[in-house]
């Protein structure tokens, strides 16, 4: 593993890095290849249409390597571009990645993946083509994780929203920081639609304390809670590849969370506490756990 | 919508399957009923609006976290059941105006509930179901994800109240601070941003669109031609058995997709 330079904090951000430099942090060092890098510009074709300034990588990195030794290619989505926002050039790279990947085991060559998700889902600009290609992402993730473990990753500080949260509930395990949100709505759309009583989009306590990295690992939604360092991020994706595919599907586990909801009597609004209690989740099996004083970042 | 007037989901599905009994044992917002198609045994499952969900943010049809996890189960019971012997088609019938907004629905992962149905779907597509998505009402955003987009055939009646996008009008203008009709002189020119379903036939991810005289309430004829185009999507499955979505690719406005999966082929 490699050593990673250490700011004063004694911490090395993980969320300050863009999209590329955070696949090459999790790559061992002298492994990173990308794939159609931005000297291709391989730029949307949807947005220079309608005026909007084009990124040269679309906002999506990919990049073949190493992680521990055994070859793994990350996909990275760069929050700073469009929030981090889909499209058919940037969605089509994540898919057809995923795709050899889960090729390549069929030919016998273990390769993994790891997907850095800090995106809003769906960029509006080119709304179905966005959305067509997350469904190839979600049919390529449940593909590939047949023969290898399918990691997320969702740092900060975009989160992950709308369709590509789906593609983290598909992943075989996911990594969290406390600057993590998952969810599938906006909050700004789900006070739109339903009112601010409902969700209120600028209360940002209760925002993280339903869809926050810590409340998503207590509840059992989120494998690893990490702290913003790069290296801890990165030892959680080693040991979660380490562990080898799980021996049930999060996704595939729809008797157990259709009995926890049932326990759940909707006509009382959700709490953080009541999702807890209903979810009931016990971390002994957990292989990187941080209690809330570790957690902290300053 | 009420019980007065049921979903089109709801009648389309009655219409396929003869009226057959649905199958117990899910929410009353997800049916499923086991009928006939071709001569084989299938699966039919719809999302109906059920007023009485004690979720408030999904009673008007929306796809919430009790309806992920039910669609889950259903394709699920139907790849556990045909492990050892023939894999049974199974058809979602679509009509899903949105996913579930609510405070519930975030508080409890409705992201989770929708990845199980996808999953599932995956899975059926992946280990030999020929599954095939039927469009007779709205495909939208995330619902559809959950719920018809991982079919290996998706047929739409060509019906203007059928739809496939990414968000909502309404709330697209909201989002983009454009006007509602503003987004529309837009989005006719952009065909991934167009609501019609004709300009989302252009994109090359429909296998057919099936002309009908009533979407709402259809004739003898109209469910002849639509059982027929599911006796075909089913047998073009055979024919061409891949169980990934590349069917999908080659639509004149989707070349980049293509294009982008050639390079990384080259360079992988």
């Amino acid at each position: 593993m490699s050593a990673l330079p250490l700011g004063l904090t004694g911490h090395d951000s993980f969320v300050e890095l863009d999209a590329r430099a955070r696949v090459r942090a999790l790559l061992d060092a002298g492994t990173f290849r990308e794939l159609i890098d931005p000297f291709e510009r391989m730029t949307s074709p949807w947005l220079a249409r309608q005026g909007v300034v084009t990124q040269s990588d679309d906002g999506v990195v990919v990049a073949k390597g190493c992680i521990d030794g055994q070859p793994a290619v990350v996909l990275a989505i760069e929050g700073a571009f469009q929030g981090g926002s889909l499209g058919e050039v940037g969605g089509a790279k994540m898919a057809g990645a995923l795709e050899l990947a889960a090729d390549d085991n069929r030919q016998g060559v273990p390769m993994r993946a790891v997907i850095l998700f800090e995106t809003g889902g769906v960029r509006l600009q080119e709304a179905n083509l966005g959305l067509a290609a997350i469904a190839e992402i979600h049919s390529a993730i449940v593909d590939l994780r047949q023969y290898q473990p399918v990691i997320g990753v969702i740092a900060g500080s975009v989160g992950c929203f709308g369709g590509m949260s789906i593609a983290a509930g598909l992943c075989s395990y996911l990594v969290a920081t406390r600057e993590a949100r998952l969810g599938l709505n906006g909050p700004q759309v789900i006070e739109q639609e339903a009112g601010i009583a409902e969700y209120d989009s600028r209360d940002r306590p209760f925002i993280w304390s339903f869809t926050g990295g810590e409340q998503r690992f207590r509840t059992g939604l989120v494998d690893a809670y990490v702290q913003d360092d790069t290296s801890d991020i990165r030892s959680a994706v080693v040991g979660l590849l380490a562990r080898g595919r799980p021996g049930v599907e999060r996704s595939d586990q729809y008797a157990h969370y259709l009995a926890r909801l049932s326990s759940y009597d909707a006509g009382v609004q959700a709490t953080p506490d009541i999702v807890r209690q209903v979810y009931n989740v016990t971390h002994t099996d957990s292989v990187n756990r941080v209690n809330s004083a570790g957690a902290g970042h300053e | 919508m009420n019980e007065q007037t049921p979903s089109r989901g709801a009648i389309w599905l009655a219409a396929l399957t003869d009226n057959a009994d649905v199958l117990r044992g899910y929410p009353p917002s997800v049916r499923v009923a086991d009928a006939m198609l071709a001569g084989q045994p299938a699966r039919y499952i719809a999302v109906v609006p059920d007023a009485e969900s004690s979720y408030p943010r999904a009673r008007t049809g929306e796809t919430g976290l009790i309806e992920g996890w039910a669609l889950a189960q259903s394709v699920h019971e139907a790849i556990a059941a045909d492990r050892e012997g023939a894999k049974r088609a199974i058809v979602a019938v679509i009509d899903v105006s949105s996913q579930a907004y609510g405070r519930r629905e975030e508080a409890f992962g409705i992201h989770q509930a929708l990845a199980g149905a996808a999953g599932a779907y995956a899975q059926a597509r992946q280990q030999g179901h020929p599954v095939i998505g039927l469009i007779v009402g709205k495909a939208m955003s995330g619902a559809f994800l959950a719920h018809g987009y991982q079919a290996s055939r998706l047929i739409a009646l060509n019906d203007d109240g059928v739809m496939v996008h990414a968000m909502g009008k309404a709330a697209a203008a909201r989002v983009t601070l454009r006007s509602v009709e503003d987004l529309e002189r837009l989005a006719a020119d952009v065909p991934p941003m167009a609501y019609d379903i004709a300009s989302y036939a252009t994109l090359g991810l429909l296998w057919k669109l099936v002309d009908v005289a009533s979407a709402e309430h259809p004739l003898a004829a109209d469910l002849e031609h639509v059982r027929g185009a599911l006796v075909a999507a089913l047998d073009n499955i055979k024919t061409d058995p891949a169980a990934d979505l590349r069917s999908r690719l080659g639509g004149v406005n989707r070349q980049a997709s293509s294009r982008v999966r050639e390079k990384l082929r080259a360079q992988w």
